[in-house]
């Protein structure tokens, strides 16, 4: 990939990049449509129900046909919404979510743009989503929408926050901001993987992230017992799959992003495993991590507004600060 | 320069996913602070104690049924209580204990419901899930008894209408031990959970006096430390048999609320326990009872202790088989009114938190 990049621009490597942007998009899209279907068969299994199974064998067709009706549904726009922003949102929510994927390294040959500052481009794109979201709510001319839109910007800047700190442990360990030498840095047994060394960070890590995805317990932006819906409320059809395209893709962005940065990526436990193909422990790690955000939805209650702002600002904030000063106390004496 | 801020006039209800039915709410929020809440009610009222004025005793019935339709047999058994009351009916043994049952279990499949949709209110899904599978055990308990899961229509004046089927008993005293092991499951679930107890732990507090200056009673009252229970304290049917304690707390708060309901569900197994223990072996299900129910001219009121709070029934006759006037004295109606009190200065959230804790049933708020 990055010969092609050196190469003149041409019709060659103008298609393979086309090609290979078309196929990732396509296996996200398929990710997002059985992460839909996992997701409610994992709170089926919590909840002693079988989940889908109607539509296709084991369910399978199931999110397939609620995409297609909410294609078919009418595009509603209030009449008092601010046309442009209310139309603009789910884009600016949307494109993000894919443009962060391109930096996440699959294994050592699949993976797309090798950026020296991958981690940074991650969180500073993923923080547009916010923006989206936002105007999602304000435009809607909604109150429970506008309530929606800015508890979510709130959660999101709050969270992102801690999210960045607790990474620069990582960052600091590996010397570089290039997700794939993060994932060489861990390579060998299990316990050189990040998550041993920065655990802390990596507890601070997933709670921020979980909020990043708002999901639950900080589902709070849609909180459906409070707000209805939230900063979607007035939104129909595709308008509203995009949010949701965007909720999941993120989703997947996050898992593949703690897979890289704690779980060591594509390398084995063992280095003795290493002959099972290292895309085959990236997808186990990756799908442990998705089961995990999906069991967290299924057993915890909401947390409150305040108290989610206050344990980011009082609590993560200032251990994600501990961590990055123990890291580098630590890297200093012994290395 | 402080920023200029506006009140904002929020109207949650009458169609919204946590007010439990068609409750609606007005509220003004600065932020997401409560300045002011107007509830509004009415939207489920049917007449009932108007359309009673034209039936007999044994139609209006069907017609408490639907009042609190989450505890169906207390309302059956109230307007019966107070019928019996006035003419002096004596109630055959194994009727009173076929009441008692259900009425037992009725309080728990209740409180199972309320446990569901609190926790739905706060947000976790799955309680929710629990709660209504082990409710369907009593539901198929009372639709093996009379035929029907939620209105049931069961209690006459001077008895009940039908007998327990063969085995039902049984049946009854196999539900105790599971629901024993059931409840301790929810409170491993559930009541340990940091997030929860920070979501209910000093929200919508009241003292005792406040309490009893509102008329609020059921667990809206005990949760405030006062002992007043009307199985315990003024007993009505068979009550005065059974060994339980009154389930009370001391904070006053949701959290207290949450405590009591859980414990009230273990003090209604203890009395199945004994009921069932103490269950007649033959015996009549309906006692003496006039062709025409003619209560003489007078009026009665009598109140028995519902899962929601006191349920009353005041009755005027005027010595005719239909009622002059009936009023039933519904405890979510009651315990409703100091919801605007308790929300000024919570914010939208403890909104859902603090109506959820008091646990109203819209059929009964507007009846």
């Amino acid at each position: 990939m990055s010969e092609l990049l050196l190469e003149p621009f041409g019709w060659k490597n103008f298609w393979i990049f086309l090609l290979s942007a078309v196929i990732l998009l396509l296996l996200v899209l398929g990710f997002v449509t059985y992460a839909i279907l996992f997701e409610r068969k994992v709170l089926g299994w919590a909840q002693m129900r079988h989940g889908p199974v109607r539509t296709g064998p084991w369910g399978l067709l199931q999110t397939v046909a609620d995409v297609l009706k909410l294609l078919m549904k009418e595009d509603v726009i209030p009449r008092k919404a601010d046309r442009v922003l209310f139309i603009l949102a789910p884009a600016i929510a949307f494109v993000p979510s894919f443009a962060v994927l391109a930096t996440i390294p699959y294994t050592e040959t699949i993976r797309f743009a090798d950026l020296n500052v991958g981690l940074l481009y991650y969180v500073a794109l993923s923080g547009i989503t916010t923006i989206g979201i936002l105007l999602g709510g304000w435009a809607s001319n909604n109150k429970y929408a506008l309530m929606g839109g800015l508890r979510s910007a709130a959660q999101m800047i709050s969270y992102e926050i801690p999210l960045v700190i607790s990474v620069v442990g990582v960052i600091l360990l590996s010397g570089s901001l290039n997700m794939y030498q993060i994932v060489q840095g861990q390579a060998g047994y299990f316990w050189n993987w990040n998550i041993f060394p920065q655990i802390i960070g990596f507890g601070v890590f997933l709670i921020a992230a979980v909020a990043e995805l708002n999901r639950t317990p900080f589902d709070l932006p849609e909180a459906e017992s409070e707000l209805v819906a939230g900063y979607h409320v007035e939104y129909s059809g595709f308008r509203f799959a995009f949010f949701m395209l965007a909720e999941y893709v993120y989703v997947y962005a996050i898992a593949a992003l703690t897979t890289v940065l704690y779980l060591g990526g594509w390398h084995a436990p063992f280095p003795f495993l290493d002959f099972i193909p290292g895309i085959i422990w990236f997808l186990l790690k990756f799908s442990f991590v998705v089961f995990f955000l999906f069991w967290l939805r299924a057993t915890l209650p909401r947390i409150r507004i305040d108290q989610l702002m206050s344990m980011a600002w009082k609590y993560l904030l200032p251990i994600a600060l501990i961590n990055v000063f123990l890291t580098a106390v630590v890297l200093e004496f012994y290395r | 320069m402080a920023i200029r801020t506006e009140e904002l006039l929020l109207n949650v209800g009458p169609q919204h996913p946590s007010t439990h039915g068609v409750f609606r709410v007005i509220v003004k929020i600065d932020g997401e602070q409560i300045v002011e809440a107007i509830p509004v009610t009415g939207y489920l009222h049917r007449g009932t104690e108007k359309l009673a004025e034209n039936l007999n005793y044994t139609q209006i019935i069907p017609y408490t049924d639907r009042m609190d339709y989450l505890s169906a047999m207390m309302n059956n058994y109230v307007l019966c209580h107070a019928v019996e009351t006035m003419l002096g009916i004596e109630v055959p043994e194994r009727a009173e204990y076929l009441r008692v049952i259900v009425m037992e279990l009725q309080r728990i499949a209740s409180h199972q419901v309320w446990w569901g949709t609190y926790l739905l209110d706060i947000g976790a899904t799955t309680p929710f899930i629990y709660a209504f599978r082990d409710r369907e055990i009593i539901i198929d308990l009372f639709n093996e008894l009379c035929g029907a899961r939620l209105t049931y229509n069961y209690m006459r004046v001077g008895g009940v209408k039908w007998d327990a089927p063969p085995g039902w008993i049984d049946k009854v005293r196999e539900f105790i031990p599971y629901m024993r092991k059931q409840l301790k499951m929810y409170d491993d679930l559930v009541t340990g959970n940091e997030i929860f107890l920070n979501r209910v732990r000093g929200i919508g507090k009241y003292d005792a006096e406040t309490a009893i200056a509102y008329g609020l009673s059921g667990a809206n009252l005990r949760c405030t430390g006062v002992k007043w229970d009307l199985r315990k304290d003024q007993p009505y049917s068979i009550y005065d048999r059974f060994d339980f304690d009154v389930a009370v707390a001391t904070e006053g708060d949701c959290w207290a609320r949450y405590q009591v309901r859980m414990e009230e569900m273990r003090q209604s197994l203890r009395i199945l326990e004994q009921a069932v223990e103490q269950f007649p072996s033959g015996g009549e299900t309906m006692g003496k009872v006039p062709r025409v129910i003619r209560p003489p001219e007078g009026e009665t009121f009598v109140r028995i202790e519902s899962p929601r709070g006191e349920l009353g029934c005041y009755i005027v006759s005027k010595g005719k088989a239909e009622p002059y006037r009936l009023k039933f004295r519904r405890p979510s109606f009651v315990n409703l009114q100091i919801l605007p009190k308790l929300l000024v200065g919570e914010s939208v959230t403890n909104l859902i938190t603090i109506l959820g804790a008091i646990d109203i049933v819209l059929g009964e708020v507007d009846c």
